[in-house]
């Protein structure tokens, strides 16, 4: 079966051609990606992001922005790798809404 | 050649079929061309498989990597640009057969 | 070098053609689950010292020092002095080093347009670019719309970004599948010949080095 992602070749309309600029948060995601698959800390691969992104199923990977797929799959990796745990990234997730409910 | 890479079964000019094949996973062989048959553009070098190492596995043997060149009018049936359009895409070997091997 | 916080100060006119917006700050923003995520492993992995604010802040501004500026002085560069063309073709990554240009991982192709073809990149799988040397690609160039259309109908693409192939040319796509980054280098416009490289750089633009374009004709 055609993967989601896996789109050459299928009808689609125009292409809309206004650009948008990068947030900070997005360049953020991309520095991630690239330090952590960095030679010098290999904490994740290239392939193992599109993988992940591959895997979020059509709904998710059509309703998420670009940046917001890059960054599911970098924590997915790091779950999977044991770099971080569910229970510390859900207990900081809160902590920084809790943060930014304050200022 | 050395163990950790499999030795180039084609050359530049060699008719090739994109074997077709459905599996699971991350595959780097876009839907749209397997099947389909081309010629051997050049050999790229060899690399890890990406199919392995979307899961932090070595990726070894590694594969070599070819540029194959399609007719765009051998793959699209409603094709309606001139005969010697063309697209090239980057298969890895095992994805790869002699066009007549049947 | 600015801030990751500051809009870039852009005083090279040379680089005028090729700026890239200033980035919205992040105080305009509301926190979605995405960005809460993205805060949350960025503090984590500090935390643990995987990695520290300053590789964050650097690797940043590496990618902002990277734009189509890169791209335009390397077809510059082919377009006056034959040789170094016939090293980029041969030999993408050592060439670009000499013009100061670091390759990076990936494998650098350099496709050259001709009379007899027109190059055209699409990566169908996911976004591949050529980031090194034209910096982070465009939202279209990873849209749904170009990914899907660009193998399967490239003259209508292209006539969508105002650019007619006559049928004597050969149209050639490049599905960036693999480890290769493609960077197309535009045929020299007619007119050009007076012009000095920084000139001719200006005439460069990113959308010509995708392919979707040709370079802009001299005023």
């Amino acid at each position: 079966m055609r993967g989601h992602h896996d789109m050459g070749g299928l009808p689609a309309g125009a292409i809309e051609r206004s650009e948008h600029d990068y947030a900070h948060w997005e360049k953020r995601v991309d520095a991630l990606m690239v330090l952590l698959s960095a030679p010098e800390r290999r904490l994740l691969r290239v392939d193992e992001l599109r993988r992940q992104i591959e895997g979020l199923g059509p709904g998710a990977y059509d309703a998420m922005s670009y940046y917001e797929r890059w960054i599911a799959a970098i924590t997915r990796v790091l779950l999977e790798r044991g770099v971080i745990t569910a229970d510390e990234l859900g207990r900081k997730m809160e902590a920084v809404k809790a943060r930014e409910a304050r200022s | 050649m050395t163990a950790a890479e499999t030795a180039a079964r084609f050359r530049p000019g060699d008719a090739v079929r994109v074997r077709f094949a459905d599996p699971p996973g991350h595959i780097r062989t876009p839907w749209y061309i397997r099947g389909r048959a081309g010629v051997v553009e050049r050999l790229c070098g060899a690399f890890g498989n990406p199919e392995e190492l979307a899961y932090n596995r070595p990726g070894t043997p590694r594969q070599p990597l070819y540029r194959v060149r399609f007719r765009q009018n051998e793959i699209w049936p409603d094709y309606r640009g001139p005969a010697a359009d063309t697209v090239d895409i980057e298969i890895y070997q095992h994805w790869l057969e002699p066009r007549d091997a049947r | 070098m600015t801030a990751p916080d500051e809009p870039h100060a852009h005083d090279h006119p040379h680089e005028q053609a090729h700026a890239h917006p200033p980035p919205r700050p992040d105080t305009d923003d509301t926190l979605t689950y995405y960005k809460a995520m993205e805060v949350a492993v960025r503090e984590l992995l500090i935390e643990k010292g995987v990695i520290n604010a300053d590789d964050v802040r650097r690797a940043m501004e590496a990618m902002d020092a990277r734009s189509p500026a890169q791209g335009a002085s390397i077809v510059a560069r082919a377009w006056t002095d034959p040789a170094y063309k016939t090293r980029l073709l041969a030999d993408p990554s050592a060439a670009i080093k000499e013009l100061g240009i670091e390759p990076g991982v990936y494998k650098l192709v350099v496709l050259e347009n001709t009379p007899s073809v027109h190059n055209l990149v699409v990566c169908t799988l996911c976004s591949c670019y050529p980031r090194g040397v034209l910096g982070l690609p465009p939202d279209w160039y990873k849209s749904r719309a170009y990914r899907s259309r660009a193998v399967r109908e490239p003259r209508a693409v292209l006539r969508e970004f105002g650019t007619e192939i006559p049928d004597q040319v050969e149209v050639r796509v490049h599905d960036s599948t693999a480890d290769m980054r493609y960077l197309v280098l535009p045929e020299r416009p007619a007119g050009s010949e007076n012009l000095s490289e920084s000139e001719l750089a200006e005439l460069v633009t990113r959308d010509s080095m995708i392919g979707v374009a040709r370079a802009r004709v001299p005023s």
